[in-house]
């Protein structure tokens, strides 16, 4: 039955296939939408910035310049000096690295552990999913923010202790989505007919029904990326992000907060660039779950 | 006289990416005051686009291009929307296909239906309030009062439907339009709801129109008829004229399409060939032409007119006039199946006391140690079949009737029981099966959509298959060429092995799913209404199908239906289920036939039959399936020959009626036989 917003009259015979390319329908999405592509230029630009900033970086990150504490942004100091007299601009560019990289390593993490949790748990149900399901819930009720300011606080500081508590954190957030992702899928006929062949759960897992969940995942795992970005930052803010004297943004913007009065632009540059990432992440994820939900399809 | 409805030469197009496509073209429709106006069609044929054009509701994405709509006599194109909102839910009505998602689930029926009233003619919320019980009531709602105050979602579909009925009806329209109101419920639901229209229609002075592609359905309900085909008019006349001399050769290879209880097994469908037109694609000449056995070089290449003929009689076609006069025929008769084998005399399956029941104790239950609501879906069902033979598992919805499939294949364990497939034990649980008993085994699924992986190519889950169950000694090459003979044995083309579902229709989907089970050489395919979402052109071809496949591959199947003309088209064996158990059995002529069941009787009598000059024998039965399982006679609830308090103390006797007829029933074989002569007068 047609509704009144779809097309009408299906095709009992499906007219020879056009399948345009993958990537051809990937720019061609991108193009035709100003916002997600303006959100991917930003992405690229922090992106490059990770890996070749510190290459074109004027000084080192803690490098002090002799009488030039405390300058305005100018042509020679484009974001302008702190008040030890770094340049602002070689912190931000150094700094990047550690933003960019703690949350893809972390998301990447959470995804593939969230992904074969939520996997299991939606395909196989029953007591299992009873017990691991409340367990993972229970997790998700203490801000997440908290929790890792405590566990922080025991291991103590270091990226890789920001990696295990971040990935400990958004694994169950990812494996909700994808059980949740599985469950719809998990009646479905192709699913029963494996069955019947006798397939392996593990084969049903990832080859029958991980390629169904692929588009929640992937929307989910770049919702995720804007978080991991405010949190690692968060955690730099408070002090228990990467360790001084390598460049944390966030505690970049927390030790300009002192002498904000004095120098603002040591504030404004490090929470701008912190912004403008968030913000592009946020646009391209945006972009991303509106092609999925139209584009289901993966080939 | 005015028409009420009065559409001229509507052309309606649809934006699609950034593109107008043309979906109605060139209709006019007229209905009569008093009338039901039946309009049919495919999916994908306009059917619910002009319902809702008629009503002047456009989708965003809409335009009339040319064309008008009257009213009563009053152009709906230029009335102002604030007009509009007058008219629609005062005048013209709407209900619904799908009735839950019509309903606000977070408000209670009964304000929903004051709602109404107290919008368009003004009544005190009170006021509406009251009127809205007696609405309910009209609509023959047991407990008015009661139901008022539920939410949609505590109410069963039969029930929803009514609600939205009441609502349409609440403030006297003068036009209700009925948009598959029925094609959700089962065939019993489905008899009362359409004796309430008739009722109803009548009482309230209005005219309907009614959206169904179910053509017997419109048969026993509507007076006239139009038929729609890829967007166009094809036919228009009274209903009688349309079911008993049909002139338009789509109207006629339509009718003869559908199975029929009275057919045999032994006879094949007549199918219509090739397929419906798409909506990019409008052609030149007449748009049935590419399908039609009949066309001729002038068909293709000029669009006919719609013509009136003998006052209410409108047909399009070149041919019409061949065709009236009997020049021209189309051969419709269903052909002998000359290659129709009988079943052998061994059992492909044999399924002793089979029992599965749901609702285990969840760890919160064993926790608090509360008693959980155990349903027993299937409850000492018995089976037995015969190689290469059929049996037809029929029942409404809840029956039990899917959940002993899945049962037979393994996807639900069974509780107890012993099951055998060509004599070798079938352990109940599916990793217990060997190899040998999955390619024994296979299933053909309900929904076209889910049945095949969408990120999997066709040929690459029929290979898989071969690759999993088939001979293991099989080459690359081998698999792929046995692919493309599976495909073609369902006949697609082979290239059809490189694309993805969701390039493929409905029907064809199915015979993907087809070839994928026949592709172990199963002794047993389970088919869970392989057809209850295609088209009735579509169904014929599928149909005929799985009768060639089971002749050609030794096959026997397991088939589930509501549709009683299914099954009886297939099967050879009948068993009816009613919560959970088997209350009749035997061959289709003596199960359909009396003595039978009551309940087996009922849901006979609740078939529509596609000939509005039959005799309704009017057995309904009330209510809906009952949540606790009743004690005595599982049917008693709903039973309209029940015969006392027996029914309700004592389990009846199965006991044998003839060769094999076997009845679950209190009352004896020859009272029963007696009783079903003379129909009951109501119920």
């Amino acid at each position: 039955m047609s509704g009144p917003y779809i097309s009408p009259m299906s095709t009992e015979t499906s007219p020879p296939a056009r399948r345009p390319s993958a990537l051809s329908t990937a720019i061609r999405q991108l193009t035709s939408r100003p916002l997600t592509l303006i959100g991917a230029l930003i992405v690229i630009v922090f992106v490059g910035l990770a890996l070749f900033g510190p290459s074109i970086a004027p000084y080192r990150y803690d490098t002090i310049i002799r009488g030039a504490a405390r300058m305005p942004p100018s042509a020679e100091y484009l974001f302008g000096t702190d008040r030890l007299g770094r340049d602002i601009f070689s912190r931000v560019l150094w700094g990047a690295r550690d933003i960019i990289v703690l949350p893809t390593v972390t998301t990447i993490l959470s995804v593939i552990f969230g992904a074969a949790i939520g996997l299991t748990l939606g395909y196989i149900g029953g007591w299992l999913d009873d017990v691991v399901s409340r367990a993972l819930d229970s997790l998700l009720a203490i801000p997440a923010l908290i929790l890792a300011l405590v566990m922080l606080g025991t291991i103590g500081s270091s990226a890789v202790g920001i990696i295990v508590v971040v990935v400990i954190l958004y694994t169950p957030i990812v494996a909700r989505v994808v059980r949740a992702a599985t469950l719809s899928l998990r009646t479905s006929g192709y699913i029963d007919a494996a069955k019947l062949r006798g397939e392996a759960t593990t084969y049903i897992l990832f080859r029958e029904l991980l390629p169904g969940v692929l588009p929640a995942l992937l929307v989910e795992a770049s919702l995720r990326f804007t978080y991991a970005i405010f949190l690692t930052a968060s955690l730099g803010f408070l002090g228990l992000g990467v360790q001084p004297p390598s460049p944390d943004w966030g505690r970049m913007v927390n030790e300009a907060r002192d002498s904000f009065a004095q120098t603002p632009w040591a504030l404004w540059f490090p929470a701008g660039a912190i912004a403008l990432l968030v913000i592009g992440v946020n646009l391209l994820s945006d972009g991303l779950r509106r092609i999925f939900r139209y584009e289901g399809q993966l080939g | 006289m005015t028409p009420i409805i009065q559409a001229e030469h509507l052309y309606l197009d649809y934006k699609l990416n950034d593109q107008w496509v043309n979906a109605l073209h060139d209709v006019s429709l007229i209905i009569n005051p008093l009338e039901i106006h039946g309009l049919v069609g495919e999916s994908g044929s306009g059917k619910s686009t002009l319902a809702l054009a008629l009503m002047n509701y456009l989708a965003p994405n809409a335009r009339i291009s040319k064309g008008s709509v009257l009213f009563d006599g009053t152009d709906l194109g230029t009335q102002s929307p604030r007009d509009m909102r007058g008219i629609w839910g005062r005048l013209i009505s709407l209900v619904p296909q799908d009735s839950l998602a019509a309903l606000n689930p977070s408000q209670r029926v009964g304000d929903q239906i004051a709602e109404v009233t107290h919008l368009h003619e003004g009544l005190s919320v009170k006021a509406a309030r009251v009127q809205a019980i007696e609405m309910l009531r009209r609509v023959k709602i047991a407990n008015p009062e009661g139901t008022a105050k539920r939410y949609p979602h505590e109410l069963s579909g039969g029930m929803q439907q009514r609600v939205t009925i009441a609502m349409a009806l609440s403030t006297r329209p003068r036009l209700l339009i009925l948009d598959e109101p029925t094609t959700a419920l089962d065939v019993t639901t489905q008899a009362v709801i359409i004796d309430l229209f008739r009722e109803l229609i009548h009482d309230n002075q209005a005219a309907a129109l009614y959206v169904s592609h179910n053509l017997g359905l419109v048969a026993q309900l509507c007076d006239r008829v139009t038929v729609l085909y890829g967007g166009e008019v094809m036919a228009s006349a009274p209903v009688a004229d349309i079911f008993q001399r049909p002139i338009h050769p789509y109207t006629i290879s339509l009718l003869a399409s559908l199975p029929r209880l009275t057919e045999g097994t032994e006879t094949r469908l007549p199918t219509i060939e090739g397929t419906a037109p798409s909506l990019t694609g409008r052609p030149r000449g007449c748009v049935f032409a590419s399908r039609c056995p009949v066309a001729l070089p002038l068909c293709h290449e000029q669009k006919p007119p719609l013509e009136q003929i003998e006052g209410e009689r409108w047909v399009k076609c070149h041919r019409w006039r061949e065709m009236d006069s009997g020049e021209l025929m189309i051969d419709t008769a269903p052909k002998a199946d000359v290659s129709a084998a009988p079943p052998h005399a061994s059992y492909v399956l044999t399924a002793e006391d089979m029992r599965k029941a749901f609702g285990k104790p969840s760890l919160l239950d064993r926790l608090t140690m509360r008693q959980p609501k155990v349903v027993r879906a299937v409850d000492g069902v018995s089976l037995r079949l015969l190689e290469r033979s059929t049996l037809g598992l029929v029942g409404e919805s809840g029956s039990g009737k899917t959940t002993l499939a899945r049962l037979i294949v393994g996807l639900e364990t069974a509780d107890s029981g012993t099951m055998e497939l060509l004599h070798v034990h079938l352990p109940n649980k599916l990793d217990q099966r060997t190899p040998e008993l999955l390619r024994g085994l296979q299933m053909i699924f309900q929904n076209p959509n889910d049945t095949l992986n969408p990120y999997q190519t066709v040929g690459a889950q029929i290979a898989r298959t071969l690759k999993r169950l088939g001979d293991r000694s099989l080459s690359r090459e081998q698999i792929k060429a046995r692919v493309v003979e599976l495909l073609q044995a369902v006949r697609l083309p082979a290239d059809y092995a490189n694309r993805y579902s969701s390039e493929l229709s409905g029907g064809e989907k199915q015979r993907v799913a087809i070839a994928r089970a026949f592709s172990t050489h199963p002794a047993l395919v389970l088919a869970d209404e392989p057809t209850s979402s295609l088209d009735v052109s579509v169904q014929s071809v599928i149909l005929n199908l799985l009768k060639d496949l089971r002749t050609q591959q030794g096959a026997s199947y397991l088939l589930i239906s509501h549709d009683l003309n299914v099954v009886s088209y297939l099967a050879d064996w009948i068993a009816v289920m009613y919560l959970g158990e088997v209350v009749e059995e035997g061959p289709p002529a003596v199960v359909y036939t009396a003595p039978s069941h009551p309940y087996t009787e009922a849901l006979v009598s609740a078939i529509p039959t596609p000939d509005p000059t039959a005799q309704d024998k009017r057995i309904r039965l009330e209510g809906d399936l009952p949540v606790e399982l009743p004690t005595g006679c599982r049917f008693h609830t709903r039973c309209p020959r029940k015969i006392g308090a027996i029914c309700e103390t004592d389990v009846p006797p199965y006991r044998e009626a003839g060769a094999g007829h076997m009845i679950r029933c209190h009352i004896p074989v020859d009272e029963l036989a007696r009783l079903q002569q003379s129909l009951p007068e109501t119920t």
